[in-house]
């Protein structure tokens, strides 16, 4: 089966995030009036898996050994069957 | 061993751009140097033949993802064995800048109680944000243990410039006074940014020029043989490198940073 599996890394709360806070600055600028802006990453991947559940035990790892440091990072994802074209 | 007998094999991948400063910097020592692509370190060349391995600067992979993860685990997946192999036998390995992020990445550092599975720490984005590309000051704080450092008395202060956006050292928030603390007592902090007197920075810019934890700016393992720091020795290791050598009359023939690779030629020296 395929899936295609939505992986969104994010600053772990209480994080500095110099980006988005140079981006609220910006979009204060634009008379906009945010009062926060946090940053993060969002990897679209399309997988091959026996199962959904085999599908989330490959995505968890790859978040945990590539995609986010535990240190600093979040993450969440979803997980869809791909449809057939 | 003789000196001329040491050889340093320096790893680049699309995206390195500090390998030639680097392998110009050990070769002033008399030592041999090699620049090989990843791809050789792997399959062609035995890395045990070597007997100093160093990441050099740069952007490798183009910093995706997070700086100089892709090349920790393509490095940790296809020879990680063998690194850890090199580490045991007690042979000194250097990641500057981009090499320093590379080690954290792959668990190599700090390394508290060995190799770890997952990054124990991080350098994540400057504050304030941004590039910077300058020359800061260093204090060296290490009591011995750094196979790189040996040469430098401890409290001197050292001039070496940075050039990054991501060198924000952090810990883990929850865990942070803890782990200083066993990085204090495996005497594995080796610089920390201060002022030109100096004094620590205490996080204070522009003397921590990132916003780095505990000022910051270099580690080592706790045997003392793996060290990364995003300062660039190599861009400090001439004379005619520093940024005022034209108005200090006469300038040194060397400078700061050539310390850290005479350091660890003389180790390898002493212990090979």
């Amino acid at each position: 089966m395929r899936y295609i599996v939505r992986v969104e890394v994010s600053l772990k709360p209480g994080h500095s995030d110099p980006e988005g806070e140079t981006t609220r600055e910006a979009l204060l600028e634009l008379n906009y009036p945010v009062d926060s802006v946090r940053v993060g990453k969002v990897y679209e991947i399309l997988l091959e898996a026996s199962s959904i559940n085999d599908a989330q035990v490959k995505v968890e790892e790859m978040c945990r050994r590539l995609l986010a440091n535990p240190v600093k990072d979040d993450y969440r994802y979803e997980i869809k069957e791909a449809s057939n074209e | 061993m003789r000196r001329e007998e040491i050889r340093v094999c320096i790893v680049r991948v699309g995206g390195t751009n500090c390998d030639a400063e680097t392998k110009r910097s050990f070769e002033d020592l008399g030592v041999k140097a090699f620049v090989y692509h990843f791809n050789e370190v792997s399959q062609g060349i035995d890395l045990l033949d070597y007997h100093i391995l160093v990441f050099p600067g740069g952007f490798a992979y183009g910093d995706y993802v997070r700086a100089g993860v892709i090349f920790a685990k393509n490095v940790m997946a296809r020879m990680g064995k063998k690194i850890i192999r090199f580490v045991d036998e007690g042979k000194p390995i250097l990641g500057i800048c981009n090499g320093f992020q590379m080690l954290v990445e792959s668990g190599l550092l700090p390394g508290i109680n060995g190799v770890s599975e997952h990054p124990e720490a991080a350098l994540a984005t400057n504050i304030p944000i941004g590039y910077r590309c300058k020359w800061v000051y260093l204090r060296h704080e290490n009591n011995g243990k750094c196979v790189f450092t040996r040469l430098i008395p401890k409290g001197r202060v050292l001039r070496i410039p940075i050039s990054h956006a991501e060198g924000r050292f952090l810990l883990p928030r929850d865990r942070e006074k803890e782990i200083l603390n066993k990085l204090l007592e495996n005497d594995q902090i080796v610089l920390r940014y201060c002022s030109e007197n100096g004094e620590y920075a205490e996080g204070r810019y522009p003397d921590n020029p990132n916003g780095s934890f505990h000022d910051i700016a270099g580690i080592c393992n706790p045997e003392g043989t793996v060290f990364g720091l995003m300062p660039h020795p190599e861009r400090a290791y001439y004379g005619w490198q520093l940024p005022d050598w034209t108005r200090i009359g006469k300038p040194p023939r060397y400078g700061d940073g050539k310390m850290i690779f005479e350091s660890v030629v003389q180790y390898v020296m002493r212990k090979f």
